[in-house]
């Protein structure tokens, strides 16, 4: 990490960080992913507060690891705080950035579900969840697509589109545990075969 | 496979309950939560029945912000109220958070060794697998569905065709082919 830069923060800058991610937050919609571009736009080339390696490596890192998506915005913030210096400051970073992007969707999200609860005999909202249901089905393969194409390159590309094929094949199809298949992935690319 | 009757469902007990199933939950979810998320609360657990599940996703979907999250929100909420979406929150966030800030740590070490890149790569294709297998799973559910076979394949291959192929934004489709699709559903049920 040579290349990244070394930050001076003032209170108002994490003020900015903070405010940043709470704007991002009500029009994320289909996931935090989805407003990543215009992070990079905020947090790459507006305010140099990343490199390009460190904002890369964050979503790479995310999905790669354990839980939820959304934590690429907790070490996007990491990465500005370590940045900024040591541990705490990453910390704080990695916080921040996690409050902005989940308050105002959370709240949100809380106040609609009981709304439909309460109402769920309603005919529109029944209406709203049976229309929408071959939708959102069709939208979660659709994600799995889109993610498997994600790291597709001329010189990787159709072996990673036929790993991720015999992975939706094994899981769909028989009973193979994710783990086995997520070790098989990780194994065959750390020896270069995908 | 038949839902249990209403009275015998297996729910949360408490609080805590829901805590340790989404902490154990979101700890699985390499690659992104969705796929474990339809396995464990609707194969294991049987929270919700998958039809249950295809609905809950519908509004957790549509909302701005993470899905997996409004799910769990939306799960603990129904059963223990305000308190019972914080222990969902906490516990599909809190541990992933702190390990995923240690993988951090860890990987600045290794971030210029192609093995550890390549192995990046790999998880990320077979896990990708994963989420196509869970939306497959969930095709099941909409064998009740009162829109029918026919409507729910044009709505589903349309859907498809333009997140995946065309990259047409969320905020266009949704609304493009949600409204038609909930208006004739309106028109379907009583």
């Amino acid at each position: 990490m040579s290349g990244a830069p070394h930050l001076m923060l003032n209170w108002g800058d994490w003020f900015d960080l903070l405010s940043h991610f709470l704007s991002l937050s009500l029009i994320s919609f289909g996931g935090a992913l989805s407003t990543a571009p215009e992070m990079h736009r905020y947090l790459v080339e507006g305010q140099h507060w990343l490199d390009e390696q460190q904002f890369a490596g964050s979503i790479a890192l995310a999905q790669a690891a354990p839980g939820p998506n959304v934590l690429f915005v907790a070490l996007l913030g990491w990465h500005v705080g370590l940045n900024a210096g040591g541990l705490p400051a990453a910390l704080s970073g990695a916080l921040l950035a996690m409050l902005g992007i989940l308050v105002p969707s959370t709240t949100l999200a809380c106040l609609a579900a009981n709304w439909v609860h309460a109402n769920r005999g309603l005919r529109p909202v029944r209406a709203f969840k049976q229309g929408m249901a071959p939708v959102v089905v069709a939208l979660i393969v659709a994600t799995g697509w889109i993610l498997a194409g994600a790291h597709a390159s001329p010189e990787h590309g159709w072996s990673l589109w036929l790993l991720a094929a015999a992975s939706a094949l094994l899981a769909w199809r028989s009973g193979v545990h994710m783990l086995w298949l997520l070790g098989a992935g990780a194994v065959l690319g750390w020896f270069g075969a995908v | 496979m038949p839902p249990p009757p209403a009275d015998r469902r297996p729910q949360p007990g408490s609080p805590a309950d829901l805590f340790a199933a989404f902490t154990l939950l979101a700890l699985q979810g390499f690659g992104g939560v969705l796929a474990v998320v339809q396995r464990e609360l609707v194969e294991k657990r049987r929270w919700l029945t998958r039809e249950e599940f295809v609905e809950e996703w519908a509004v957790a979907q549509i909302l701005p912000g993470p899905n997996v999250v409004n799910l769990a929100l939306a799960i603990g909420g129904r059963h223990f109220g305000l308190p019972g979406a914080m222990a969902a929150l906490a516990g599909m966030l809190a541990v992933p958070l702190a390990l995923v800030l240690l993988l951090a740590l860890v990987y600045a070490q290794f971030a210029g060794h192609p093995a550890a890149a390549g192995a990046l790569r790999g998880v990320g294709a077979a896990a990708a697998g994963l989420i196509v297998a869970s939306g497959l799973k969930l095709l099941a559910a909409l064998k009740t569905n009162p829109l029918g076979a026919a409507l729910c394949s044009a709505f589903g291959v349309a859907c498809f065709v333009a997140v995946a192929l065309f990259r047409w934004p969320l905020f266009l489709v949704l609304p493009a082919l949600g409204l038609p699709a909930c208006w004739l559903a309106y028109r379907k049920i009583q």
